[in-house]
């Protein structure tokens, strides 16, 4: 912390925002969070979380007739054998992709900021990795079918075949999804611990007790507790760069133009951190407005996170002039004519629109007012989020709609299913989130207390010594 | 008590106190018989010891029904111990082992769902048949009345498939798309299913009852007021029927109607020869022809022969000095495009009149003059040959003066016309000029006068005798119907073989109304069609697969027809109705056509011998008709015909910006007999690529002019008659044509058939069969929604081009199509593997695979395809390809596991048009291969990608790698799986597919695998002629070549494929992605007329 403060006193640099708003004390910061938990619900998220749940509804009727019929009530076709559902599945991926991202590699890079957010961060990959964990098996032509990808002895004798990026895929987010519960549900363990201490009532002591494996808060516990976080942050770390390579190989080891491109892992992985951090801001500005979290998530995180925002923006954006440059420097005429067909063909709007919405919109958050304001930042983000899935469209189904032989073009469009199961995901991943505030401490206690002034012991604070 | 060793003990001492154990008291048992008996009622007994109560049979009994179940008994209660409490009974271990282990055995039944069916066999085994192994009868179909000779296979007692039949003359081994399609006719279970009287079920008998006593009634006036409705008719057997009919009933009359039959073609004949006559071609010896407005290669009769013997003047292999003079040369002019638009070497767009006009100019160019007409038809050979020398001198000086105007208006018509008039003169007695049914009567005989003058008559062009059985002009025919059904002369009409006046009459006879006042209407027909709607009686007509029957070809040649089944839904062959009209009822419908052929004569004297071979081999011998001598040609005909175009053109001069309306039968669908089967309504549309609709074709530039939006809903008019209709921009079209297409709007076909497109025949009148000049067409608010498999939305892109223009353009740049003249091929035998580079071999992650035993193969020659669609049909027959139906196209979900793509190259108002059939391309390195996540699509060693259904869980990354797209998806339940009718259709030898799986071509690896087993059973190589895909078998052109790469191993000798394989034509469609295609193709090579190249704008664009 001293180090810090000497940078930020120096001469020439206005003193940062401070990541905890003054006058907290341990005590305040546990009560503060807890209480959220502990009080009645606010009438609004009955509101709220009803409309989710009726959405998650609207999502289990989809489902159930998709099973039902089979996978030609989307607009899936030949030539675009992946539509939404693949759109909906990056897309998700790349949201789940800020959480773990926030927790761990900020943790090892020891940036202090993250302390306020990363629990949210990572319940929300979790949201986020389970709706998309979804589609892969709801876009198979034979559902039932789906374990038919994983490994298993079987009187087949037969194992996946392992040069299928879509093998890899499943290993991948099967890993991504479970050391990002992991390092989710470690870090929890402390807070479950003081949330069965603070219950009052029954039901909930035994949950959190049940739920808090023990934890008495000795020293030992503390060093194992940290000990296993910090090696879980060292696991999950290589995950963040390593889940969004391989589902851009989905694409990069096809041969489709738009798709066979070797720019994609590092330019798949920065539009993940820009779409998850862009969607950590959609949920934190509204939560932290309605449960008053204005001490904890200060100005401080806002210009982090949209400095984040701003730079991995740029380099998503270098990515797309990269491509143009690469379609007319491949000289293949496959590649320039799929370039052309995205600019100036049927779907040149959705290009247009992501251009507008990935590129232009983030230059907003060079203007450090902008960055300060959460209603632009709010409103950016949400931008950015509909931005980045328009670019999974772009290059999942434009790429498709025109591919080398001409006679086979042809036009992709949703049905009415694609877009309820898509939105029906939106509820699900609402209704989890809801319930993840409702219940559980949306900012974790333990590490904000060692934000306070005075403490000086656990997690991050070691940057203080 | 005593345990299994025991037992023994047992039944030994049991019988101890009986004597002879196993002696039966004979005596014994008749008192315990009688002593039953008297018990009263029958007493069932199983034998004689049961009767005796043998003690054998007593333990036979204990251990059959094993009350104690003696082997439950362990050691333990073997241990003879009487102390044992268990008294030898099972221990509570063997009883927990036993139960286990019945759970567990139990449970395995419940490992896979097996289908419950009862397996019977054979009582009599029929002869040849067995079980797996298909059987091929020859049999003849009909299109038009005319027909093709084909072998029907058939799986155990059911057709599954037609194939061509080698020795029949129309057919040569392969067939259109019709006969293709004719199964699913078969099974169609919207097919007429029970006789109707006054739409109640009736029986035969009932018919029979009432139709002999009419007859009766009938006989004392002559057969007054009887009448005969019926399509074209070449059946011998029918016609002498029909003949017994007049004799009979002296004043009964038959009628004939073929709604897209050869109307103009007859009256062309008549007035240029003075009496009918078939005019039939040899394209093997033409080295120019020219077909006008002609669907010569894929409608009328002997379309499929004309296709072969044209295609064979164009396998192109190798670059020799003289390839333009082998190779043949093909003119077309025509308003809409044909089969001939895709083969032809030079193509010219006009409007039906404009071409006639050209016809004119042609002929005046040619020399012909009603004078030379008649000297050169005058059958002095000398003569003859020196008419159109002396044409030849005064060629530019316009000397015949008897054949005034006709000039082509626009500059490319008139080089065009001076092109092929040189080049049709310098090549006189070896050229052709085919106009036909399209154009107008004095269209045709310019073309007869054009060909005499030529000296091709008796060259390439023959005429005969007319195969139709007592020709009639079919329009005056049905309006002299309609005139005395209106006058009430008609009391009885029988409407014979699917005739559908009521839909098909021209629309002026207003044929229904007429119809009305007949007093007994008898209908016979395949389905309750919008005519038996009106009719008394309706008697279903047995498909020609379960008919007894036959049919003339194009030729003469007659052949008969055998059923492979009994009719499904008890229907009635023609012969059998006529049989009730002539009294010979009796006869079944095979003793009908059989009893025909023994008083004919034609087969000898050995009859039943000659009928057995006769049915064997498909074709009666010595039935064609042979070539009469070129008959005079009608001097003032000639003339007249040039007069008459002259002043129809004249008329349409004078109002420029008229439209005139084409009809012409549909390509896939016919003149609508086929509207109820889905594969010809799925199988997209030669040209547009359209399926499940007709459409108003028009030119772009006319679109343009009218302001017509893409689909735009029109209202076509035609003498106060209105059509609400929809257009489709074509390129090809000529400008102010519109061309549509005849069946569609059905009311009656069924639940597929009906209600869609347009009917054309509500606007058809007897004077415009064909070409009505001068139509009306309003723009009508709103658009239609067409379901084209090809570019499926026509979108205008920026400067108006559409995306079909544009995909030639990027077809043409990839050099998916590569195309060149014989000129550029004999520079540069190499222009082809030029075009584009292909990745070493190497130049893979995997590694190369060695095919040490068969090398499966394809080349598929784009010089002689036609794009007829024969193969598309071919292949969903064979592999039981689903339809998925109009909605499921417009969402490009079809099935079909071959297309052919069309393609436009060169100027939008001008193209040109490129087919190529595309089936999978078997990849060596196939990109769907690698990315399957369950290893549902593998490579075999014989170099086939295979796809494992059952493992396939659809991700359909396997397409979406595909560059080729030939991958088809089951997004819905496609296969028809609940109709027992439809079942019965299946291949028996291919997998009916399920949802959610990906399936596409296979080569037909069940034939693979068939030729396989038969070389291993007979211990000889795999023969190359008995070994042919679906889609090879059924081209007319012999475009698609199939084979064994390795071949040459086996049988010492290149299969036909390694040949092709190694001409410098031959590509692989984007072989630059280094997937190396076993489907390769011969580039297209246009004989191209010097003369024409420059200014072609295409061929400009092509060479540069």
């Amino acid at each position: 912390m001293a180090t810090l403060d000497l940078d930020r006193g120096m001469p020439g640099l206005q003193p940062e925002p401070s990541v905890i708003a003054p006058g907290h004390t341990p005590e305040t910061v546990t009560g503060k969070i807890s209480s959220i938990i502990l009080a009645r619900a606010p009438r609004w998220w009955y509101v709220a979380f009803g409309i989710s749940f009726l959405v998650v509804m609207m999502f289990l009727t989809c489902v159930t007739w998709l099973f039902a019929k089979g996978v030609g009530i989307w607009g899936v076709n030949i030539p675009v054998g992946w539509g939404f559902a693949i759109v909906n599945f990056v897309w998700w991926i790349g949201i789940g992709h800020a959480g773990t991202l926030i927790s761990a590699i900020l943790l090892l890079l020891r940036q202090d900021w993250r302390t306020s957010i990363n629990r949210f961060a990572e319940a929300m990959t979790l949201c986020a990795v389970a709706c998309a964990g979804m589609f892969p098996v709801l876009h198979l032509g034979r559902p039932w079918l789906a374990f038919w990808l994983l490994p298993y002895p079987n009187t087949m004798g037969l194992w996946p075949q392992w040069r299928s990026p879509l093998i890899w895929d499943v290993f991948a987010v099967s890993t991504y999804a479970t050391v990002s519960l992991l390092f989710w549900y470690v870090g929890l363990v402390p807070d479950l611990g003081t949330m069965r201490d603070r219950a009052k009532n029954r039901l909930p002591q035994v949950l959190f007790g049940f739920l808090s494996l023990g934890w008495r808060g000795s020293m030992r516990h503390w060093h194992n507790y940290e000990s296993a976080y910090l090696l879980l942050a060292g696991l999950a770390t290589p995950l963040v760069l390593s889940v969004h390579t391989v589902v851009s190989f989905d694409f990069s080891i096809g041969i489709v133009p738009g798709w066979h491109s070797t720019i994609f892992p590092p330019y798949f992985v920065a539009g993940a951190i820009f779409d998850g951090f862009a969607m950590v801001l959609t949920l934190v500005l509204p939560l932290r407005a309605a449960f008053g979290l204005h001490d904890f998530i200060t100005e401080r995180h806002l210009q982090a996170m949209a400095k984040v925002m701003l730079a991995t923006g740029l380099i998503v954006f270098y990515g797309y002039v990269i491509e143009i440059f690469f379609a007319w420097y491949s000289g293949s005429h496959d590649e320039r004519f799929m370039m052309y067909n995205r600019i100036f063909g049927p779907y040149k709007w959705v290009w247009w629109a992501l251009i507008a919405s990935n590129g232009l919109t983030p230059q907003l958050l060079w203007n450090k007012a902008m960055r300060s304001s959460p209603l632009v930042l709010w409103l950016v983000s949400m931008v950015i989020n509909a931005g980045m899935w328009l670019e999974r469209f772009v290059i999942v189904i434009t790429s498709l709609t025109r591919d080398f032989v001409p006679s086979s073009w042809g036009m992709y469009r949703g049905t009415i299913w694609d877009w309820g199961t898509f939105i029906g995901t939106l509820g699900v991943f609402c209704s989890l989130i809801f319930l993840f505030v409702r219940f559980l401490p949306m900012i974790s206690m333990s590490e904000m207390r060692t934000l306070t002034p005075g403490s000086g012991s656990h997690g991050s604070a070691e940057v203080a010594e | 008590m005593p345990s299994t060793k025991g037992s023994k003990a047992k039944c030994g001492a049991a019988p101890a106190a009986k004597a002879g154990p196993s002696r039966l008291d004979l005596a014994a048992v008749r008192e315990r018989l009688a002593a039953i008996g008297g018990r009263g009622g029958p007493e069932l007994w199983r034998s004689l010891d049961e009767l005796a109560e043998t003690p054998e049979f007593v333990e036979l009994l204990h251990r059959e029904f094993p009350r104690h179940a003696a082997e439950w008994l362990d050691e333990r209660g073997d241990s003879g111990d009487p102390s044992d409490p268990s008294g030898g009974g099972v221990s509570r271990r063997a009883f927990f082992q036993l139960a286990g282990a019945s759970l567990a055995l139990a449970g395995l039944t419940g490992c896979t769902r097996q289908p419950l069916e009862d397996i019977v066999p054979y009582v009599h085994q029929p002869e040849q048949v067995v079980p797996g192994r298909a059987l091929y009868f020859a049999t003849t179909l009909t299109l038009g009345g005319y027909g093709t000779g084909v072998l029907a296979e058939s799986h155990e007692g059911r057709p599954t498939k037609v194939e061509g039949n080698p020795d029949h003359p129309a057919s040569l081994g392969s067939t259109d798309m019709f006969a293709q399609a004719a199964v699913l006719d078969l099974y169609d279970p919207a097919r007429s299913q029970a006789i109707l009287h006054l739409g109640q079920v009736a029986s035969w008998s009932g018919f029979m009852a009432e139709m002999s006593q009419l007859l009766r009634a009938r006989e004392k006036l002559g057969g007054q007021g009887v009448r005969v409705l019926s399509g074209t008719v070449t059946s011998p057997s029918l016609a002498a029927q029909m003949q017994e009919l007049s004799r009979r009933l002296p004043a009964a009359r038959w009628h004939r109607w073929e709604p897209a039959g050869r109307h103009n073609t007859r009256a062309a004949a008549a007035r240029a020869f003075g009496r009918p006559l078939d005019c039939r071609y040899d394209l093997s010896r033409a080295d120019v022809l020219l077909t006008v407005d002609s669907d010569l290669f894929a409608m009328g009769p002997g379309s499929v022969a004309y296709a072969r013997q044209f295609a064979d003047r164009r396998r192109v292999r190798e670059a020799s000095p003289d390839l333009a003079q082998k190779m043949n040369r093909l003119y077309t002019v025509e308003s809409t495009p044909t089969s001939s638009a895709g083969v032809a070497d030079h193509r010219l767009q006009l409007s039906p009149l404009e071409i006639e006009a050209f016809l004119v100019a042609l002929a005046r160019e040619l020399g012909v003059t009603a004078a030379g007409v008649a000297a050169s038809s005058g059958a002095a050979a000398p003569a003859s040959a020196a008419a159109p020398a002396s044409a030849a001198a005064p060629a530019s000086a316009a000397a015949p003066s008897d054949i005034a105007g006709g000039s082509p208006t626009g500059p490319a018509a008139q080089r065009f016309l001076h092109a092929v008039a040189q080049d049709l003169r310098a090549h006189a007695g070896a050229s052709l000029v085919v106009v036909d049914e399209s154009l107008s009567p004095a269209a045709q005989v310019l073309g007869h006068a054009i060909n005499e003058a030529l000296r091709n008559a008796g060259a390439t062009v023959f005429y005969s005798a007319p195969v139709e059985a007592d020709p009639v002009d079919h329009l005056q025919s049905i309006g002299e119907l309609v005139r005395d059904m209106n006058a009430g002369q008609v009391e009885v009409l029988i409407l014979l073989g699917g005739s559908n006046p009521v839909y098909t009459a021209p629309a002026e006879l207003d044929f229904t109304a007429a119809l009305k006042k007949v007093a007994l209407r008898i209908h016979h027909g395949p389905y309750a069609d919008e005519t038996a709607e009106f009719c008394h009686w309706h008697i279903p007509a047995a498909h020609e697969l379960e008919s007894w029957g036959d049919a003339r070809a194009f030729d003469g040649t007659a052949s008969i027809a055998q059923p492979l089944i009994e009719p499904l839904f008890g229907g009635k062959t023609a012969q059998e109705v006529m049989a009730v009209l002539v009294g010979t009822s009796e006869l079944s419908a095979f003793d009908l056509v059989r009893s025909f052929w023994r008083g004919s004569g034609k087969l000898g004297g050995n009859f039943d011998a000659a009928w057995r071979k006769a049915l064997h081999d498909g074709v009666i011998p010595g039935t064609a008709e042979p070539p009469a001598a070129p008959p005079p040609l009608a001097a003032a005909a000639v003339t007249q015909a040039a007069g008459e175009i002259e002043a129809a053109a004249a008329k349409l001069r004078q109002a420029p910006g008229q439209i005139t309306l084409a009809f012409r039968p549909d390509p896939t669908i016919f003149d609508g007999r086929y509207a109820a089967n889905a594969w010809l309504q799925e199988l997209p549309k030669p040209a547009t690529k359209l399926t499940w609709d007709n459409a108003v074709l028009v030119s772009p530039a006319t679109a343009q002019r009218l302001k017509l939006g893409v689909n735009q809903r029109v209202q076509l008019s035609w003498k106060g008659r209105k059509l609400d209709a929809a257009v489709w921009t074509l390129p090809g079209q000529a400008d102010d044509t519109a061309t549509l297409s005849l069946g569609y709007g059905r009311s009656h076909a069924g639940p597929r058939g009906t209600g869609l497109g347009f009917n054309a025949y509500a606007l058809r009148t007897s004077d415009a069969a064909w070409i009505a000049p001068g139509a009306g067409l309003q723009t009508l608010p709103g658009d239609y929604v067409f379901a084209c498999t090809q570019n499926h939305h026509v979108i205008e892109m920026s400067a108006g081009i559409s995306e079909d223009i544009l995909a030639g353009k990027e077809a043409q740049a990839r050099h998916v199509i590569r195309t060149g003249t014989v000129a550029e091929f004999v520079k540069n035998p190499e222009f082809v593997r030029e075009m584009s580079e292909t990745p070493p071999r190497e130049m893979t992650l995997y590694p190369n695979r060695v095919y040490s035993g068969h090398a499966w193969a394809m080349a598929i020659d784009l010089n002689t395809c036609t794009g007829c669609s024969a193969c598309v049909v071919a292949c969903q027959a064979e592999n039981n390809v689903p339809v998925v139906g109009k909605e499921q196209v417009l969402k490009h979900r079809e099935m079909q596991w071959i297309r052919v793509d069309r393609y436009f190259s060169g100027d939008v108002d001008n193209p040109q048009f490129h087919n190529q059939p595309v089936p999978c391309m078997q990849c060596e390195n196939a990109p769907c291969e690698v990315v399957c996540p369950v290893a549902a699509t593998i490579h075999s060693d014989e170099g086939l990608n295979d796809m494992v259904y059952n493992r396939c869980v659809g991700t359909r990354y396997c397409s979406n790698n595909c560059p080729y797209k030939v991958r088809r998806f089951n997004f819905l339940r496609y296969s028809e799986k609940s109709s027992p009718l439809l079942a019965m259709l299946q291949n028996p030898d291919v997998t009916v597919r399920m949802r959610g799986v990906m399936e596409k071509c296979t080569y037909c690896v069940q034939r693979i695998e068939h030729a396989k087993i038969d070389s291993k059973v007979s211990g000889q190589p795999v023969a190359e002629q008995r070994l042919m895909t679906a889609c090879q078998q059924a081209c007319p052109t012999r475009a698609i070549s199939f084979g064994d790469l390795n071949g040459e191993q086996q049988t010492g000798r290149a299969w036909e494929v390694v040949r092709l394989k190694a001409s410098p034509l031959n590509y692989a469609m984007r072989g630059d992605l280094n997937t190396r295609p076993r489907t390769t193709y011969l580039a297209r090579v246009r004989n191209a007329n010097p003369q024409l190249e420059g200014s072609h704008p295409a061929a400009a664009q092509e060479n540069g």
